[in-house]
Order: C-alpha cells, then structure tokens, then sequence
C-alpha cells in the first residue's frame, strides 16, 4: 500500500484502477481451483485454517501496520465473535432460529465490532506502551474469564455445535468440506476486498498518518485518539469474522482462541509476512500454516526453528518476508535483475549447506540429549545416522564453518552487485 | 502481475508440494491406529511415553503374536495435537485421509470432548468411512454420561469411579475426620470435587469436609497461600485431582508447609513428579490409578515391564492401560472379522471381557462405554518398588484394591446405536 | 490472626522476589525507553543455570556462576540483538524482545526438556525456622527475604551514592550530554542491561527451587512482572518497589481467603436462585476469590493506566 500511496489521495483517480482489478481476479480465480489440486480432507481442512488466519492477520495488521498500534490481546475479537456464533449456530439446532450458514460471518463481525467498540473506548486513548499493555490486560482477563464463566464459554472443553443443522441453502448443507471451503472462500475475497477498500479511504489514510506523526494529524484537524478508536473498531468487525469463519469450520471454540499464545502467534504471523504492504499478512499466514502443520511432521523441535525464523527476521529484515520481496522490484524494474542471478547462484549452494548443517547439528544434539537411552539412531534427511557418536556431528559442524566462511567471502561481491542492480547511473 | 498475484503464485507452488506429500496415503496393509497426542509442548514427555507404549504393546501383544486377521500388523501412527483442540482437529481429518480407522488419544478431557464430538459428526456424515475412538486416559465422566456416543470407548476409570474406589478406603481409615477438597478450575477438577463430595457423604457421614475449593489452572505461581489455609483447617487428609506442574507446585507447597497428613491424588506420578518429589513425599503420597506395577502381579507383567523399560530406557509404564487398549482392540477385531466395518469391530467391543496383563479383569460396559476393573490405591515409595519411575528409585506400590470398581454405578448415557 | 501474619510473610517473600525482576526491567525501560518482554525469560535461564550447576558443584557456587552467566548473556544480546533493533523503532524493539522469550523458551527445552527440574533447596536451609500456628515457615524464605533487600540496598547504593550510579543516572535522563562528556554510553548501556538481566537471574536461582523449574515459569511470570513495573510507573524503582509488594500482597490474600461472591450477593439483598444449575448467572453466584486472585494485578492495572497513564509513581507518560 505504502507503494502506490500519494497517487490516489485528492486525484479523481477512481478508487481502484483497472490494473488494480486484476490480481483479484486472477487470486479468486486461483481459490476456485485450489480443491481441484487438494481434493483430500486434510487438504481443505489447512487450506480453510490457512484462509481464517489471512483473514485475522489482515484484520491485526489493519492496526499494527497501518494504524502503528501493537497489540498483544487481539485473539479477544476474534474468539468472542466465534464464541457469539457458536451460540448463534446452536440456537439454529435447538431453538429453530432461522439463520442461513453462509449469513453467520456477518454477525460474527458484528460481535467483533461490538467488543472493539466497547474496549477500544478505553483503551485506545494513547498509542505505544499504553496502548499494547492494555491490550495485554484485556486480553489475560477475557481469557481468565473464559475458565470462570462456563455458562457462556463451556469451561476448558469449550462450546461445540454443529453447523448443519441451518436451512439448505441453493441445496446446500455444508456438511462436507468441499462446500464449506468455497463459504470460506468467498469470505476470505470478501473480507480482504473490505480491508483493501478501507485502507483506501480517507479514513485508512489518516490512520497513516497518525501512525506516522499523531501530533501532525491532530494539528490537521484530526482527533488522533478518534482515529485510533475507528480503526481499532473496523479491525475487531474483521477479526469476528475470521472467528466466525472458524466456528464453520472447526465447530467448536475453547479457551485457546482466546489466550496470549493465540495472540502472540497472530503477532508472530503478521511481522513475519511484512506489516508495511497490505499482502504481507497473506504471505505470514500461508507460510506459518504450512511451518505449524508440515514442519512439526518432520520434526519435534520446529518450534525452535519457528523462534529462530522470527527473531533473525526481526534483526535483519524488520520490513518481513514481503519486503524481502519486494526489494527485488528496483532491479525488476531497472531491468537489471540479470545482475543478481550470478551471484544469487554462486552464493545459494554455501548458504544452504549452512542451513542444512545448522539443522543437522541441532537435530543431532536434541537427539542426542533426548533420545530414549537406548536408541542411538535418527534419520536426518533420509539418512540413517548414529546420534549418540561424535563422527556427524564432526561433519556437520565441519560443514558449517567451511560454508560459512565461504558465505562469509561471498557475501561482499553480493552486496556489490546488490548496489549495482539497484542504481542506474553506475551503468551510464 | 503485481507482488499480490506473484507472492500467491508462490504459495500456490509450495502448498501444492506439502500438501501433495502429505496427502499421499501410505499402503494398506498394516491395521493402523492414529496417536493423537501432545508429542511437543509441555505435556510432550507423557504423549512420547505413552507414544512408546503403544508401540511396544502393539509389537508384543498383537504383532509378535502373529497380528490380527490371520495376519495383519497393529501400525501406531504418530500425530502431534500440541494439546489443542483445534489441532487435535486437523489432526484427525488427516489421519482420516490416510485410511486410518482407529483413533487414540488420552491427554486432556477438553481434547478428548473435540474429538468425541468430530467423530460423531464424522461418523454421520461419512457412513462409508466410520472411525472408533478408543479414549485411553481422558477421565471427565460426562463422556461416559451425557456426551456418550456409540463410536467411544473408555478403557480408563473416570474420575467417579477412581473416587468411588478412594473414598472406598478411605471410609475404613478412622483417623480421617476432616477432608480437604482441592483441584484446578475446570470440568474435571469440578468432578473430582463433586464425586468426592458425594461419596464422602455417602460412605462417612462424619467426615467433615473443611475446605472445597478450585484454583485457576497452570495460573498459580506459588501455592503457599492455599497450603496455609490446608495446613490451618486442621485437615487429616486433602484429596486433589491436580496434574502437571499445579500437582507438583501444590504438592511441595503443602509438604512444605508441615502438612503431615496423607495427600490423595490421580496424578502425582510419573513424567518428572515423581523424581521432583522424591523423599519428601514418602509416606504422604497416595495416588488412585488402575493397572498394579509393584508389586508386579504374575511373571508375565514382570517380564513385560521389564522388557519395555529396556527396550525404552527413561521412560515409565505410566499409563498401564494401553496393554488392554491394544490387546482388546485385537480381540474384536478378530471377533469381528473386520477393521473396516466401525459398527461390526464396535459391537464385538461392547461388552467384551479380558483378562488384563495387570492381573484384572476389564469389562467394556455396554450401556456407556466405560471399562469396569480393578482400581488400586498406590502409595509414593521407595521400599519395595521394583520398576521404579522416572529412574529416581521411588515408584507407587499398591497398598489397597477395590475389585471392579463402580460395576454397577449409574449413568446418564442414553447411546443411540446405528 | 496467626493465619494472617503467615500470609502477610508469604506476601513479602512473593513481593520481593517479584522485586528483583521489576527493579532490573524498571532501570532497563528507564535507559532504552522500551519493555523487554523477555526479561522473564532471563529469570528461567537463571534458574535453570543454577540447577546445573548444582548438580555439578552444589548450590552456593550456582548462586554465583548463574548470575554472571546470565548477565554476559544479557549483555552479549543487548550489544548484538537490540542496538541493531533499536534503530527500527519502539514497536519492532517490542517485538523482537517479544519474539526472544519465545525462542529462549524453546532453547531452554531444547537443552533441558520439557519436564520439571529436581532443583532443589541447599541441604542447610531445609528446615523450619519457625512455626506460626502449626503453619511452617521455611529458613528458605528467611533466605530469600535477605537476599532480595540486600539487593536492594546494594542497588540503592550503587545508583545514589557511587560516582558510577551518577553517571548512570545522568546516561537515563540525558544520554547525549553524557556522551559529550565524554563518557561510553552505549558500555554503560550494555552494562545495565547485563546487570538487570543478571538480577533477574538471582531470582530465579533462589525462586527455582520453591516456584518449580520447568519451561513455563517465564511465561507465568513475564506479564505479571509487566503488570507490576507498569502499575508502580515506568522507570521508578520506588514506585517497582511499593508495585511489587502491592501484588504480592495481593494475591497472597485473594489466593488465602475465600471469600463467595454469594455472601456479598446476599449482603447486598439479592437472594440466591433456588436451582442454581439452570441460572444463566451461575458462574457469577459460585465465584470465589481465589478464582479471580490472578487476574487482580490485571484489572488493576487496567484501572491504573485508564485513570493515570503514567503509573503510580511514574514521572512521565510512555
């Protein structure tokens, strides 16, 4: 967003150019045919996990990125808005409630909205500090009291319900995934078109600004605290759906979408796709759910590995996985991309046995340290190999210093190339 | 093509790889079972303990044996649920994708309630594709009751039954006159506290019960000031259904304060609490729990545990009753003839009587599903104890049994059979 | 009454301890104008330093050795992590501090496992110093209440009466006057925040073995360590003093006495409903105060930060 920004400020440009219309198309296009690459359960079931978490890191970076405002309780919206229609879906089952399925996200978004509305008029007084310990504070009391009131919350087990019971819709009765996926789907083009057009607004733009300079935008007319309440608002309407989405789909709420870690990760999510472009969170949501879900497969410690990605993403690449991206598009656009290739290559195989060796050696040592006493074998990239012996882990750690020390030579002629590919008056 | 549609491209390419990979199914041989457990996290050390089990149950009792059907292997399938629901979820739509029929899964009644739940939909809306959950340790007695289901077994004693049992010895104990009631803040702690309430009533009327009350769970740093009001009520006696690090952080608390009197728990053993209380809890520990290690009951459990606590160094037979799952889920199938007809393998379930490994007679209750044995008080001590836990020399020896606990207690269950 | 003064000591140990994580976090938000999410991640790593190095050579030398550790540890990640985040920003700070408890956790199972450590307390303090009512009271804890006020006045000391606390106290207010002078501030920087996160470390080598040693103790006791710097003021350590003991005291009493919510209901002439189960507001009537005792500190701190941004004793606004 921060790309094309002063563009379509006070122009009669219209809201959203043609070329603007494409990527849309071609994203709805591709949704459509995903269940035709992934027929299975399984498939649909983290390709729906994948298109709820976009939809709640869309939301959160709605305030992170745009509005500056870090918050560390933000599952609150989300899991009350779910928990709101779960009751909705049981009052459907048990109470005749007429309500069709694919209508539920929109009152899921406006408990969301209700709650934000609600908090945010505290809370969203100042910015900063203020703002993320508050947050905090909601946040472990909302998930405290979701152990304490069990009429509402159901306690450690949660509320469960079953979304079939509704009126068929066009002969619909979502019992199977496939259809549930397509509801999913079209929320998740909805959902993100909505956030799209808000950030276009005047409104999203003054929350630029207030992000950037909350003294300037005050002087400009504009309260900073109002500002701030509105966007905090429109963030919890899209975090309830996203809740609602994940009533549909899992059936039932517990206290885990709700708590600190939920929050945390929703943090972790965001940052790692990049809070200053407005695909950042899709590109954070599809990479953690594949880490969650394949990489805890392969191994015990992925965790760890998640912890590493996110602290050196942090310290070298604080604009995330998109900005990374998109530091290509200079070149791209320099037409002079061809510069990188070369050392793109010649640096790619040292870093990847440095990567490689690193995961080895770590595998190796918590295999080693945690093993059961008597197994001393692992598979580590297909090979059978003896933990609990020295050999391995000689290699491996024989293999890090050497690939790092060419990395290390390496690296100098990438970064000269680097600055060539970026400047045009050195070719002149 | 903007970043949008490229960076989509990208992830389209990748989830095709891992999700292609994954849904791959494997062949089909082998009869598998789903283990969907915490294998990371906190409780990491007990779902790789029980993971163990199962794997070596499946290797001595069934397949070694030479399987089941004339043939077929018991295959344990490893499936981390990081002790959420939501995952345990995911978890078991993939285990579904991959043919597998047979879900286990033990840690946590809130984990256990999702998955009763998902099978149930599963079951009804996939009728050619039906799968069992066989609930190894989740002891919260509304799935035997009021969420019972035809697909769910529990080869655990819940807690009713565990308390029936306790407060079965703890009425021929005169010196018991004050009782203190504690336990962590959510469904089964609140059973614990209400089945105690009622058996004590039932079973001693004078007992006087001094305290009855929940702490929030895994949110108590330090539980000196709920040892102090134990210790000040002058109880003879605290029965509590706290696990993890609230059974440690209260059981040291209260130890710590000079409480002297016996400490009844569920949970107190095993993945590191043994070991942490070591000396301290001799004499005060008592836990109630089924499948009798110590002394051990005939030469063939002997020989087992023994062989198990070679074959996994480090690890403890903490869950006995993953012997009967696995000899017992043979048995019907074999009566069945089938491990693809749920309803067929289900019914040969229902009902079934087995001798156990641990010297007791199991009967899986039709009415609700639930295993009826033999369930023994056990003490935390290190005289006696041949197979110890946590490699620390203490281990529970049983003091008392009570003979087929609760065979005849009610239940709310009302199972509509397909 | 005897129950009474019991809690009040308990309270005490508990505040203190407390003490000993806020006043280093206290000093370090002070100097770097950012919240370490992570500080309690340092008290974990010093607890389970000073296990080690208790099974290896008792637990008087861990006492020591865990501190130094933790604290060049501190140091090393201040020096190489947070200068390089600091030029990003306030929130990305937040962030990676944030993200480095997460991954400190997971380090600490990498080495350690998931299970609880056997720390235990040194064979000479395992006795009760006293009894108040049959209630014991530990000589530990005598142990723990000296150490946490002899750090105390040791900081005390150093930051008012030493001409190197001077010097650090002029660094928080007026770095760039302080670097004119002539004098390293990013040294004393990096040595404050080694010093804080060493603090940190006693405390978790005295509370492992009372409080438990196992991978979640950070997180139990990271927002509360927040809460409380929070409440007494950023950057005070009086106010991190009086904030400690405050919410030790706290949830020592909600934790003590149970007090229902029903008694106060019918105080205030509601009556009861006679089927509680089928009550909508049945969880309201069955509520006690140990259940809400750990929320307190963030209540309060909701209510402190809505009425008086700035904390208790907190001379600016974040």
């Amino acid at each position: 967003m921060s790309l094309q920004g002063q563009q379509s400020i006070g122009t009669k440009t219209p809201l959203i150019p043609i070329r603007k219309v494409l990527p849309w198309l071609i994203a709805c296009g591709f949704l459509l045919l995903l269940p035709q690459v992934f027929p299975s359960g399984a498939g649909l079931t983290i390709m729906n996990q994948m298109a709820i978490t976009i939809v709640f890191a869309l939301a959160y970076n709605m305030l992170l990125g745009q509005a500056g405002m870090l918050s560390f309780g933000h599952a609150v919206y989300m899991g009350l808005g779910g928990f709101f229609c779960m009751h909705l879906l049981n009052q459907v089952e048990y109470n005749q409630l007429y309500l069709p399925l694919p209508l539920l996200p929109l009152f899921g978004g406006l408990f969301g909205l209700i709650f934000a509305f609600l908090i945010g008029s505290f809370s969203t007084r100042r910015a900063g500090t203020v703002f993320a310990m508050i947050s905090l504070g909601v946040g472990e009391l909302i998930a405290a009291c979701s152990i304490i009131i069990v009429v509402f919350f159901g306690g450690e087990e949660g509320v469960s319900g079953d979304r079939t019971m509704g009126p068929q819709v066009f002969g619909f009765d979502f019992a199977s995934q496939l259809e549930v996926y397509y509801l999913t789907a079209i929320w998740l083009v909805l959902a993100a078109l909505g956030m799209y057009l808000f950030s276009r607004t005047p409104m999203g733009r003054i929350a630029n600004a207030v992000r950037d300079n909350e003294e300037r935008a005050e002087f400009l007319g504009y309260s900073q605290r109002n500002v701030r309440w509105i966007s905090f608002c429109a963030s919890g309407f899209f975090c309830g759906i996203a809740g609602a989405l994940f009533a549909i789909n899992f059936e039932i709420l517990t206290e885990e979408n709700l708590n600190l870690a939920t929050s945390g990760s929703i943090l972790l999510i965001t940052f790692l796709g990049g809070v200053g472009f407005f695909v950042g969170p899709v590109i954070g949501a599809v990479v953690f759910t594949l880490l969650q879900t394949v990489l805890s497969l392969y191994t015990e410690i992925w965790q760890l590995y998640l912890g590493i990605l996110f602290v050196l993403t942090v310290m070298f690449f604080p604009s995330g996985l998109t900005g990374l991206i998109a530091m290509h598009f200079r070149p791209w656009n320099l037409s002079k991309v061809g510069l990188l290739i070369r050392p793109y290559a010649k640096i790619a195989g040292p870093a990847l046995v440095l990567l490689f060796s690193a995961i080895a050696i770590m595998e190796i040592l918590f295999h080693a340290r945690h093993s059961s006493i008597g197994s001393e074998e692992m598979n580590l990239f297909g090979m059978t190999i003896n933990s609990h012996s020295p050999v391995p882990l000689i290699i491996a750690v024989g293999l890090l210093l050497i690939s790092f020390f060419v990395v290390r030579k390496l690296a100098p002629g990438l970064l000269d190339a680097w600055q060539d590919a970026n400047h045009q008056e050195r070719e002149t | 093509m903007n970043l949008f549609t490229k960076s989509l491209m990208a992830a389209a390419v990748t989830t095709g790889v891992v999700a292609g990979s994954m849904a791959a199914s494997y062949a089909a041989d082998n009869i598998k079972i789903a283990f969907i457990d915490p294998l990371s996290g906190p409780f990491a050390s007990t779902g790789n303990q029980g993971l163990s089990h199962y794997k070596f149950a499946a290797q001595e009792l069934v397949n070694s044996k030479g399987g089941v059907l004339g043939g077929a292997n018991f295959e344990i399938v490893a499936f981390d649920n990081k002790i959420s629901a939501k995952e345990s979820l995911i978890q078991l739509k993939v285990a579904i994708d991959q043919g597998i029929r047979f879900i286990a899964q033990g840690n946590s009644s809130g984990v256990a309630n999702a998955i009763t739940d998902a099978v149930k939909k599963h079951n009804r809306r996939n009728p050619d594709q039906q799968v069992l959950f066989l609930n190894y340790s989740a002891v919260d007695p509304a799935l035997t009751n009021a969420k019972c289901n035809f697909w769910h077994f529990r080869f655990d004693a819940n807690a009713d039954i565990k308390m029936d049992a306790l407060t079965d010895v703890m009425a021929t104990n005169k010196d018991i006159k004050k009782v203190y009631l504690i336990g962590q803040d959510y469904s089964f702690g609140k059973a614990v506290a209400a089945a105690a309430v009622k058996f004590l009533k039932a079973k001693r009327p004078d007992v006087e019960i001094v305290g009855n009350e929940l702490h929030p769970i895994g949110k108590v740093k330090d539980f000196t000031p709920y040892a102090r009001k134990i210790v000040s009520s002058g109880a003879d006696a605290m029965i509590t259904g706290n696990w993890g690090s609230d059974m440690v952080g209260l059981g040291k608390a209260v130890i710590e304060a000079g409480f002297e009197n016996p400490i009844y728990t569920y949970y107190a053993a095993s993945d590191g609490i043994t070991k942490t209380f070591g000396e301290a809890g001799e004499g005060k520990l008592k836990l109630v729990m089924e499948g009798q290690l110590n002394p051990p009951v005939s030469d063939r459990a002997a020989a087992y545990t023994a062989k198990f606590e070679a074959q996994y160094p480090g690890y403890d037979i903490g869950q006995p009753r993953i012997a009967n799952v696995i000899e017992m889920l043979a048995k019907a199938i074999d009566k069945a003839g089938t491990a693809t007809d749920m309803v067929k393998v289900a019914n040969a379930l229902e009902g079934m009587e087995h001798d156990s490994i641990w010297g007791t007679k199991v009967t899986m209750r039709a009415k609700d599903h639930q295993a009826i044995q033999d369930v023994h008080i056990m003490a935390h001590t290190a005289k006696d104890v041949k197979f110890d836990f946590d490699s620390s020399g203490y281990g529970l020896k049983v003091e008392s049994t009570v003979k087929m606990a609760s065979a005849d207690s009610a239940t709310t269950c009302n199972m509509k059979r397909p | 009454m005897s129950l009474f003064i019991v809690n009040i000591l308990d309270g005490l140990v508990t505040g203190l301890l407390l003490f000993m994580l806020c006043s280093g976090l206290t000093l370090i938000f002070s100097m770097m104008g950012v919240l370490n999410f992570a500080h309690a991640s340092f008290y974990m790593l010093g607890a389970y330093f000073g296990y080690q190095i208790s099974t290896y050579v008792g637990f008087w030398p861990g006492l020591i050795l865990a501190p130094i550790i933790v604290g060049v540890i501190g140091a090393a990640i201040e020096r190489y992590g947070l200068r390089r985040v600091h030029q990003y920003g306030h929130v990305p700070e937040l962030i990676f501090t944030f993200g480095l408890a997460l991954l400190i956790e997971e380090v600490v199972q990498f080495f350690w496992g998931k299970s609880q450590m056997a720390f235990e307390a040194p064979a000479a303090l395992k006795f009760a110093a006293f009894s108040i009512a049959g209630n014991a009271f530990p000589a530990y804890k005598v142990f723990m209440i000296f150490i946490a006020i002899g750090v105390f006045l040791v900081l005390l000391y150093i930051l008012t009466k030493t001409r190197i606390g001077m010097i650090i106290q002029a660094a928080l207010s007026y770095p760039e006057t302080v670097q004119n002078l002539g004098h390293n501030v990013p040294l004393i920087f990096m040595g404050v925040f080694g010093v804080g996160t060493a603090m940190a470390a006693i405390a978790g080598v005295i509370a492992g073995p009372v409080l438990g040693t196992f991978p979640g103790m950070a997180v139990l006791l990271g927002s509360i360590v927040f809460v409380t710097i929070v409440i007494g003021g950023l950057g005070s350590l009086w106010g991190a003093l009086l904030a400690s003991l405050l919410i030790g005291w706290l949830q020592t009493f909600a934790a003590a006495y149970n007090l229902r919510m029903a008694d106060l209901l019918t105080a205030i002439g509601l009556t009861e409903p006679a089927d509680l189960a089928q009550s909508l507001l049945s969880d309201l009537w069955t509520l006690t105060l140990p259940q809400v005792g750990p929320i307190l500190p963030y209540l309060l701190m909701i209510i402190v930060l809505a009425l008086r941004p700035q904390g208790l004793f907190g001379k600016r606004e974040t």
